[in-house]
């Protein structure tokens, strides 16, 4: 049944026999012949339909120049080649930022408009972001190297859908009444914590703008927004439209530029309310430490992971390498989700690594703008030299490379996707979160084996789980120490669903209706009564 | 006394009987269609200004009712409403919002001469509102949160808050746009399909609404609108073996119709928003003329035409006499007259028969003894205009401060005690509403807990609000509109078990 599966499957793909044969040389050199037309492609990069028309720093409703004058370049990591120069915030700017933010909360009008008012301005800007969709995904790709088509079919779409979510969820934060132990009336007011401090990553720029700041104004708050210095450019456009929707001056700030020099005085900052942050394990840490030293403002944050992809014996072996496959691979592997450690039943294991190998072989690496391309580029050199670096931890571990395992063409930072099977616990590819296009395959016998291995991580982000039997599914669910368990499915991240990270994967829970509780303070009102009817 | 006080001589005659709209649509609305009732009878819509016909509407029958039940059945158990994600039902209630908000006018123009009915405050007010009301819940179409549960034992167990079905929505003519999306907006966001009878007097606005649904993409089947009379559209509907939900506005004792149809058929699901004779108690610290406004709108908003009306007016002795000096004036300064004109603040009633039973119900107010101290008469002499009435002296036990008059007739009493007047306010069949003039927090804090109604106004009335739930205690139904609740009404609640094992914690 595995050998027909494994040969009708390659003679879909690959005709060569050799696909068969395993160890490095030959599927390597086979690599090379598949991509050598597809890498011809990327050195000579597709003009990008849309024009950079935000570089300055946005406060108080303006677009403004650092107060420094200072700019920094963004790069295309198609080619390494300068975008535009942006402005490069401070701590002066996140000093003028803050002030402004202050103002508008404390004196209005965002927080003191109806929360309906508020819906209506959120709703017009999900509404203003669908007329410009392919213009927004087009600077994504741009500035990120996603692939077009995932921009523009999934996250700009995904971008308004966030917005429209928390948009309707303004007008419905409920406190409580509460039945106390006494003759009392008591009532929990949800109020807006006051202003809030962001810091997003490159990977995701428009969903994790929109994870963090559709709850954050849905619910009153006054934002300080930090991008990531890779990819500046869509939080401005889209801040432009925001304020075209009506959100008044002052209610959302952006500073570009970088982690020391804006991040660090936002953790740090005395008069922000609260900090949300998406990125390393690394840098968390530092947030976290600058919130403790500075105000003790409020924390949340959203981490590094080593997700496990636990492919049952029973798993139907073609879909689960697919999605296997795509749990890794998607969005160049830069997911804090990423299904980055492959537990395979031993059972399945021969045949899964075969179709896994197969499977990325076949993914279309190019020029993100070209239709069809699946992978573009990684972000930047820094990540680019760390993945390599990875593959050669990875080769001298002893784990053995099945795929891919270098540079895609000889331009900007593309990476061939990249096997590993015979992955050992201990080796650094298991351990570390590599955030890129390399997928590491384990072998397994026990599901209580498989469970204590899939648990054996400083991480605990999310999990996959492939199995039809509902009674090991759900005993997975629950073993797995993890904030997010996809059953036959991966990376499913609808504006309703909660998301965040047990362990060092972080604090707290974005999205969903978790995600507003991150926004809101909450207020005990006490009164006594007097002769009440009931208690 | 008509036009001397109420500063209109003859509103039935003014110029504003003109602006009528064109009627576009006067069909039952079956399946996405405008059709003929199927024997092709048709009945009058009356403009309650003149007496005069509107138009003829089709008049829907039990044959009517169900193939309408057909469509929404078939909508429901094979069409995409209740299968597309919630967010996607969302973004067609979205766009059903935005529709409504630019035929605004024209809506608005259709209850005013359906309704009589203010045009100026339907314009600016009501039908807004009811687009507010389809965006809110387009905003919850996409937050019904079942629950996992906490289990005895190593048992993981859920719950899916589902569809319920087809429901059957029957809705008053006083407000014949608010009512219908209290209703309307739930259900679409829930997933529901629906067969609506709107009332006989103001079928007009329904089917526009339906029309304009269509536009926005709701698909066929999923909301159908039978226009009729209650004995025969209404009773098919809550009669009806597949229907899976009902809900009513209107009185009491139709309402206990309905629950008995749902109970002699297939057990449907009932909620009812029925009568209220709600008391609005002024205490002796209130701003005597902020309290006599508050009164006033109470009773006088939308002619006294309103379930939740403050019909029984309790002031605390310090400060009745002063109370009922203000009255007085204000009641004479409330102008009567075509809903058109934008000075008028009070239309005429819905129809010759409200008309004639509140004038009954004035006569029964004399008759017993209360002291009549303004108003109590018609306006002009055509159409269905009545003054803003005022009783004093009323007592607890005369007809007009036991009975829903369904007009603009207050009933003011006197007491003494915060107890005497919770009391007294609580002596009733009916539990919809009440308001509390005062401001004092324990007086406040005590009064809200011991009323016995569904919804309670602290210095202000009429404070409805799309987040805010209101329905009725005891005989003025059960069930809630509005809110998260309104919603759940159309929502069955399904508990999923399964055995888990090895589980690390329980």
């Amino acid at each position: 049944m595995a050998a027909r599966r494994v040969s009708s499957l390659l003679s879909r793909s690959f005709t060569s026999a050799s696909s068969f044969s395993k160890g490095r040389s030959s599927s390597v050199s086979r690599g090379i012949g598949k991509y050598s037309t597809a890498a011809a492609a990327v050195e000579d990069p597709i003009t990008p339909p849309v024009i950079v028309g935000h570089t300055k720093l946005l406060i108080n409703g303006q677009f403004v120049d650092a107060a420094s004058g200072k700019t920094f370049p963004t790069l295309d990591p198609r080619t390494g080649d300068v975008i535009a120069h942006v402005a490069e915030g401070d701590a002066e700017d996140v000093n003028r930022a803050v002030a402004a933010a202050r103002k508008a909360f404390d004196e209005g009008p965002w927080p003191k408009m109806t929360a309906y008012e508020r819906s209506r301005v959120l709703f017009r800007f999900a509404d203003l972001i669908e007329k410009q969709n392919d213009e927004l995904a087009a600077l994504e790709t741009w500035d990120n190297g996603k692939p077009f088509e995932q921009s523009a079919k999934i996250e700009v779409p995904m971008f308004a859908r966030f917005f429209r979510y928390y948009a309707g969820y303004a007008d419905k934060i409920h406190g409580l009444t509460v039945p106390a132990d006494g003759p009392y009336h008591v009532q929990t007011l949800h109020e807006p914590i006051g202003v809030a401090g962001q810091i997003i990553p490159w990977n995701f720029p428009l969903l994790m703008f929109a994870w963090k700041v559709a709850p954050a104004l849905a619910c009153g708050n006054t934002i300080v927004l930090k991008t990531a210095e890779q990819t500046p450019l869509s939080a401005l456009y889209v801040a432009h439209l925001l304020h075209e929707a009506g959100l008044p001056p002052g209610a959302l700030n952006i500073v570009s530029g970088f982690g020391p020099t804006v991040g660090a005085p936002i953790a740090s900052h005395m008069d922000i309310d609260k900090v949300a942050f998406t990125g390393s394990t690394a840098t968390g840490k530092i947030v976290l430490e600058l919130a403790a030293k500075s105000n003790l403002k409020t924390v949340t944050l959203e981490l590094g992971g080593k997700s496990p992809f636990i492919v049952c014996e029973d798993a139907d072996v073609d879909k689960a390498v697919e999605m296997a496959h795509l749990a890794l691979f998607f969005n160049q592997g830069q997911c804090c989700c990423a299904g980055s450690r492959t537990f395979v039943h031993e059972r399945v294991y021969d045949e899964f690594v075969e179709k896994a190998k197969a499977r990325a072989e076949k993914r279309v690496v190019g020029d993100p703008f070209k239709g069809g391309t699946e992978q573009g580029p990684q972000i930047d050199s820094d990540q680019f030299e760390k993945i390599l670096k990875y593959i050669d931890y990875g080769i001298k571990g002893g784990a053995t490379l099945e795929t891919g395992g270098e540079q895609f063409g000889s331009k900007g930072y593309y990476i061939k996707p990249t096997v590993f099977s015979n992955v050992k616990d201990d080796m650094q590819i298991a351990k570390d979160e590599i955030f890129g296009p390399v997928q590491m395959v384990l072998k397994y016998k026990e599901l209580d084996e498989v469970i204590k291995r899939a648990n054996n991580t400083r991480y605990g982000l999310a999990a996959g789980v492939f199995t039809q039997n509902i009674d090991t599914a759900n005993t997975l669910t629950r073993a797995l120490r993890v904030g997010t368990v996809w059953i036959n499915c991966f990376d499913v991240f609808d504006a309703t669903i909660p998301i965040g990270g047990y362990k060092m994967s972080g604090i707290g829970r974005e999205k969903g209706i978790y995600g507003l509780q991150n926004y809101l303070q909450v207020k005990a009102v006490v009164t006594p009564l007097k002769n009440p009817a009931w208690l | 006394m008509g036009g001397d006080s109420n500063g209109s001589s003859a509103p039935c005659e003014s110029s504003f009987v003109k602006m009528m709209p064109t009627i576009k649509f006067t069909k039952l609305f079956i399946n996405g269609e405008f059709v003929d009732a199927i024997s092709g009878k048709t009945f009058e819509t009356i403009d309650p200004r003149t007496g005069e016909v509107i138009t003829r509407i089709a008049e829907g029958d039990k044959e009517d009712v169900d193939v309408a039940v057909k469509a929404a059945r078939a909508a429901f158990d094979h069409g995409p409403w209740p299968r597309m994600p919630g967010a996607e039902r969302g973004r067609i209630m979205l766009k059903f919002a935005d529709l409504i908000d630019e035929h605004a006018e024209e809506l608005a123009k259709l209850d005013t001469i359906d309704a009589g009915k203010l045009f100026g405050f339907g314009k600016a007010v009501d039908i807004p509102q009811v687009a507010h009301m389809l965006r809110y819940y387009a905003g919850a179409a996409d937050k019904i949160h079942g629950e996992v549960l906490k289990m005895s034992r190593e048992l993981q167990g859920y719950t899916l808050l589902e569809p319920i079905g087809v429901v059957g929505h029957i809705i008053p003519w006083n407000f014949p746009s608010s009512l219908l999306f209290a209703k309307v907006a739930p259900t679409l966001a829930a997933g529901c399909t629906m067969v609506v009878k709107p009332a006989e007097q103001t079928p007009l606005s329904a089917l526009y609404y339906a029309h304009l649904a269509k536009l926005a993409g709701v698909p066929d089947g999923v909301l159908n609108v039978i226009t009729g009379f209650g004995k025969t559209a209404g009773a098919a509907v809550t009669h009806h073996m597949d229907i899976d939900k009902v809900s009513f506005t209107g009185s009491t004792e139709v309402g206990r119709e309905v629950m008995q149809a749902a109970a002699k058929s297939n057990l449907k699901a009932v909620s009812l928003e029925l009568g209220g004779k709600s008391p609005l108690l002024i205490f002796d610290d209130a701003d005597v003329d902020k309290a006599a406004d508050l009164a006033l709108l109470g009773i006088l908003y939308n002619k006294g035409e309103i379930c939740v009306a403050s019909s029984r007016v309790f002031v605390q002795e310090g400060i009745y006499d002063e109370l009922v000096k203000k009255l007085q004036v204000k009641a004479k300064e409330w102008t009567v007259g075509d809903p058109f004109d934008p000075k008028v603040r009070q239309g005429p009633q819905v129809d010759k028969k409200q008309f004639e039973k509140i004038l009954t119900y004035i006569e029964h107010g004399k008759r017993e003894g209360a002291t009549l101290l303004t108003g109590g008469k018609p306006v002009g002499n055509k159409g269905y205009y009545i003054e803003p009435t005022v009783f004093t002296d009323v007592k607890d036990d005369m007809l007009i401060a036991k009975d829903e008059i369904f007009g603009p007739v207050m009933s003011l009493m006197k007491f003494k005690t915060i107890e005497e007047g919770i009391e007294r306010a609580n002596n009733t069949k009916y539990g919809l509403a009440a308001g509390i003039v005062s401001k004092n927090i324990d007086v406040i804090n005590t009064v809200s807990r011991s009323i016995r109604a569904g919804i309670i106004w602290i210095n202000c009335y009429f404070a409805f609000d799309r987040d805010c739930p209101y329905g009725g205690y005891k005989m003025s139904g059960f069930g809630r509109d509005f809110g998260m609740q309104g919603l759940h009404k159309y929502l069955h609640t399904k508990s999923v078990v399964t055995p888990i094992y090895n589980s690390p914690w329980l």
